[in-house]
């Protein structure tokens, strides 16, 4: 039974950090982030590949999303191209992108620490999930909700596509970051499951944190309220969504190297990680990060004992919960006069 | 060039019956079309569904799969022929939407996608898992569809059913969104509100079309049982789900024929991407899947409406609307025999959102042939005593009744049947349907014709008594250049103009306007000051709320004025202007 319970809260903790992950981006822009998922697979799988000393695919990808959102900053600043704008465009875009592709192509081949493996994929996805905002969702960023969501199920198909192309069709596993491991009555702790503990405490915390107490946090919250209102008192609401992005996109990753050293991952694995953060965020709200991460764990638990019990039906069961959820939340707030399009 | 409205539907269908005769048509592109048929049924559920009605589905292959399994089985199991499983198919499907749409209907807003994708995965793993659907084999050796001796086992005979399946799809779609109902669903996308304040049970329609859209997928679902002559759980999955509202989308999501030329597109595309693809850039990986969601995301950013209203903008036809023949009459709203002289009684109304006391204690009424103005400045919870008097918001306490009955939180659509109609502050009419349309929602209680009889075309002369009747009341307010005009052309003011026409084809005893002059010019004001009057004399009552002062003293009988929630005068017009405490809360206390 315990163990169970704590199988579940492992999973439940990895999914936490994805459902705030997409509070955090629907938070801010609207966007129903679908390939968050994908941001898992890239994190874990660029880790993988390095590890074994392979070169990723994801460079080339960051590299090849930078010279597009390259182009997008210059056509849409093409009536007023003055040097700053020319030049942020240059470094965020090109520069960053090409530095970070000319050390993985140096640094594969050479042994490396799991240090400089870790911090090299998780600046890769970052980008990916800065360029994804850049390309696919700021020239749309005005549109419906559900305008936006089709257009996120658009970049998971692509995403997914991508990740076959450079991974495989064959799952990996990654180098776990410690092999320390001790045993407390029945139960066995590894290194690796407090990391994901400790890791995703630290988010939750951080997020709050960054939300509640800073003022690019507050800017942020303001941006999701009123995008209008936001942009006149001053905030960057572009700026705004490519940060919400970025750290989804890192959030992604970082699960991804957590779980990699205990499951094999294959390109379309991520999905599926990704739609259970979902439930747990919809449990959320979409707009409570401590909600959020109780119910990730609700699920991770139910899911590790429907595993157990009947696990033929273990995805029904964990997607059928959500249904009274958003009942209740349907009805408890009921009466809201959408004004749509 | 001007067209009748059916011509190109009977063009459409003689070339799609000429096509496999035509010589050398490779048998590979009849599979094709095949396809684009099937998925063309879907899609057009998913056009009323989201399209027009606002409800965003991702499940819909999940019909599909009810409706293929339920033949499957039936027809592998069992042995019953293929046509009685036809009625049975559909049946399973509607009954597994009235399940899925109860809970589902009732979500509002991003719960309601997000909803409908748990579902749709949940219910794909469970095709996958039962035993008596073949978990993830799936059933196989499903009988062909056959008339006699006749059987349609190649894909170019079966072709014929699946593209008369489309077609009688499309008629019946088309019928029903020209209809009194699809009106009421057409209203359902702008907010429920307004719809809900002429009689539309907003969670009634929204249901109806949830049910249709499912009932063409589980007929698209049987159609592909039979053509494949398997069931397995992959076609029904959530990727499949989320390529049926793709298809929509592509095409058009507000267009029935844009879920047809929707499907096309993707069913063309994806052959095409497959096939070549992998010859330009080498054999590996799903390439197709790149490029197909790299131009998803460019189509949205060009062209968010689709494809079908691009096309049209660029061909040269107009649809032929005809006018209405105004000589059909509706029978009047049955109405109490004897009037009283007291024909809205507010007693003591209280309303509070948390600590705010919005209205606070009012109590006022309107007498028959009428007309009150209730005016205070900004925030004195004038609309919100609208709001309470046509039950959108239910009174914290006291007491509203009408005709001497009182209502206790009857909901809107209960309000309007007792002949109390309203106009809005901030317009809500449907933008992309015609003036006559909008008006014509205004009388929806005065029509019976339901779902069924409309697709079928049998609702045509209750039809033209409402459609003569919104006629009606835009030529009395005076806009018949307009009528068939879409209601979003129009500047704001005529907008409200056409919220009093919709009020008026309620046959009210009582109408409120919530500040009907705002945005007319003065001309307009003058000619909307003497309707009202002439619709008093005519024996209606009228409340309007109104900043306008010298339209309200103009105009108005008596005046009650709100200030913070409370009354705190009431009298004619002469009374009010020279009231200090009426000053003091327009202009502040004189010092």
């Amino acid at each position: 039974m315990l163990f169970l319970v704590q199988d579940g809260i492992t999973n439940g903790a990895i999914y936490a950090l994805l459902g705030l992950a997409l509070v955090l981006v629907f938070a801010v822009t609207r966007v129903i982030l679908i390939p968050q998922g994908e941001f898992v697979t890239y994190g874990a799988l660029t880790y993988a590949s390095l590890s074994a000393g392979q070169f990723p695919g994801t460079a080339r990808l960051a590299l090849a999303m930078g010279i597009v959102a390259f182009g997008f900053d210059i056509y849409v600043g093409r009536k007023a191209l003055h040097r700053r704008l020319v030049g942020r465009a240059l470094i965020v875009n090109i520069a960053l992108p090409a530095i970070v592709f000319a050390l993985t192509y140096v640094l594969v081949g050479h042994p490396s620490g799991i240090a400089v493996n870790i911090a090299l994929s998780l600046v890769i996805v970052a980008m990916i999930g800065l360029f994804l905002y850049r390309i696919a969702f700021q020239p749309i960023a005005h549109t419906s909700v559900l305008v936006l969501l089709i257009a996120s199920v658009g970049c998971h198909l692509a995403m997914q596509g991508f990740g076959l192309l450079f991974f495989g069709a064959e799952g990996q596993r990654g180098p776990a970051l410690s092999n320390a491991a001790f045993t407390l009555g029945p139960l066995r702790f590894t290194g690796q499951s407090i990391a994901v503990y400790v890791i995703t405490v630290a988010f939750i915390v951080g997020l709050w944190l960054f939300f509640g107490f800073t003022l690019t946090g507050k800017a942020l919250r303001a941006t999701a309220v009123n995008r209008l209102g936001a942009r006149l008192v001053g905030i960057r609401t572009t700026l705004a969504g490519q940060l919400a992005f970025l750290m989804a996109a890192l959030i992604g990753a970082v699960s991804g190297i957590l779980i990699v050293p205990i499951t094999t991952l294959y390109y379309d694995t991520g999905f599926l990680i990704g739609l259970k953060g979902f439930v747990a965020a919809i449990i959320g709200g979409l707009v409570s990060y401590p909600l959020t991460a109780v119910a990730a764990l609700v699920v991770g638990i139910v899911e590790a004992f429907s595993s157990f019990y009947a696990s033929d039906f273990k995805e029904v069961i964990v997607f059928t919960l959500i249904l009274p959820v958003l009942v209740l939340r349907s009805l408890a707030q009921p009466a809201v006069e959408e004004e749509k399009d | 060039m001007a067209m009748p409205q059916r011509l190109p539907i009977l063009l459409f269908a003689l070339v799609m019956a000429a096509i496999p005769f035509v010589p050398g048509m490779p048998p590979f592109w009849i599979v094709l079309l095949d396809n684009i048929g099937l998925s063309a049924l879907v899609a057009m559920g998913l056009v009323l569904l989201t399209g027009v009605g606002g409800l965003t589905s991702f499940g819909q292959a999940a019909f599909c799969g009810f409706g293929a399994y339920t033949t499957a089985v039936l027809t592998t199991t069992y042995g019953l022929s293929p046509w009685l499983t036809l009625p049975l198919s559909l049946l399973v499907s509607g009954i597994a939407a009235v399940v899925l749409g109860l809970v589902t209907v009732r979500l509002s807003g991003h719960y309601l996608p997000l909803g409908t994708i748990a579902w749709g995965i949940g219910l794909f793993y469970l095709f996958s898992k039962l035993e008596f659907l073949g978990r993830n084999d799936g059933i196989s050796g499903i009988p062909p569809l056959s008339i006699g001796s006749f059987r349609m086992i190649d894909p170019g005979t079966i072709y014929f059913a699946i593209w008369i399946a489309v077609l009688i799809a499309a008629l019946l779609t088309m019928n029903l969104l020209d209809s009194r109902t699809g009106r009421a669903i057409r209203a359902l996308r702008r907010g429920h509100i307004a719809a809900e304040a002429f009689g539309v049970h907003a969670p009634r329609a929204k249901l109806l079309v949830f049910i249709y859209a499912a009932v063409l997928a589980g007929l698209s679902g049987w159609l592909y049982a039979h053509f494949v002559r398997a069931a397995n759980p992959t076609p029904f999955g959530a990727q499949a789900g989320i390529e049926y509202l793709f298809v929509a989308v592509v095409g058009g999501a507000g267009y029935v024929w844009g879920g047809v030329l929707g499907a096309a597109i993707v069913v063309i595309l994806k052959e095409v991407l497959q096939s070549y693809l992998p010859l330009i850039f080498g054999g590996s990986g799903q390439l197709e899947t790149i490029v197909f969601g790299i131009l998803l995301v460019t189509l949205l950013q060009l062209a968010p409406t689709g494809v079908w209203p691009w096309l049209m903008a660029r061909l040269p036809f107009t649809p032929i609307r005809k006018r209405p023949d105004m000589s059909l009459t509706l029978p009047a709203r049955p109405r109490a025999a004897a009037i009283p002289s007291v024909l809205l009684q507010i007693d003591h109304a209280r309303k509070q959102f948390g600590g705010v006391i919005a209205v606070n204690d009012v109590s006022f009424d309107v007498q028959a042939r009428e007309i009150v103005a209730l005016i205070g400045p900004n925030g004195a919870g004038k609309s919100t005593t609208f709001n309470l008097i046509t039950g959108v918001l239910t009174a914290s306490s006291g007491r509203i009744s009408v005709l001497g009955k009182a209502i206790n939180n009857a909901p809107p659509q209960e309000i309007v049947k007792l002949g109390i109609s309203r106009t809005f502050q901030h317009v809500k009419l449907v933008p992309d349907m015609t003036v006559l349309e909008n008006v014509a929602i205004g009388a929806h209680l005065r029509g019976q014709s339901g779902a069924i009889s409309s697709m079928f075309r049998l609702d045509r002369a209750d039809e033209a008594r409402l459609l003569a009747e919104a006629a009606r009341q835009i030529e009395r307010v005076g806009l018949s250049e307009q009528i068939n005009q879409l209601a979003g052309s129009l500047s704001l003011g005529q907008q409200r103009i056409v919220e009093i026409a919709r009020a008026l084809c309620v046959d009210p005893i009582l109408l409120l306007l919530d500040e009907p002059a705002a945005g007319l010019r003065h001309m307009e004001k003058q000619q909307l000051a003497s309707l009202l009057r002439q619709l008093r004399d005519g024996g209606m009552s009228v409340l309007l709320v109104e900043h306008d002062m010298g339209f309200v003293m103009d105009l108005a009988d008596r005046i009650v004025v709100l200030d913070f929630g409370t009354k705190i005068a009431e009298g004619t017009p002469g009374a009010i202007k020279t009231n200090p405490d009426v000053i003091k809360a327009y202009l502040g206390a004189v010092a």
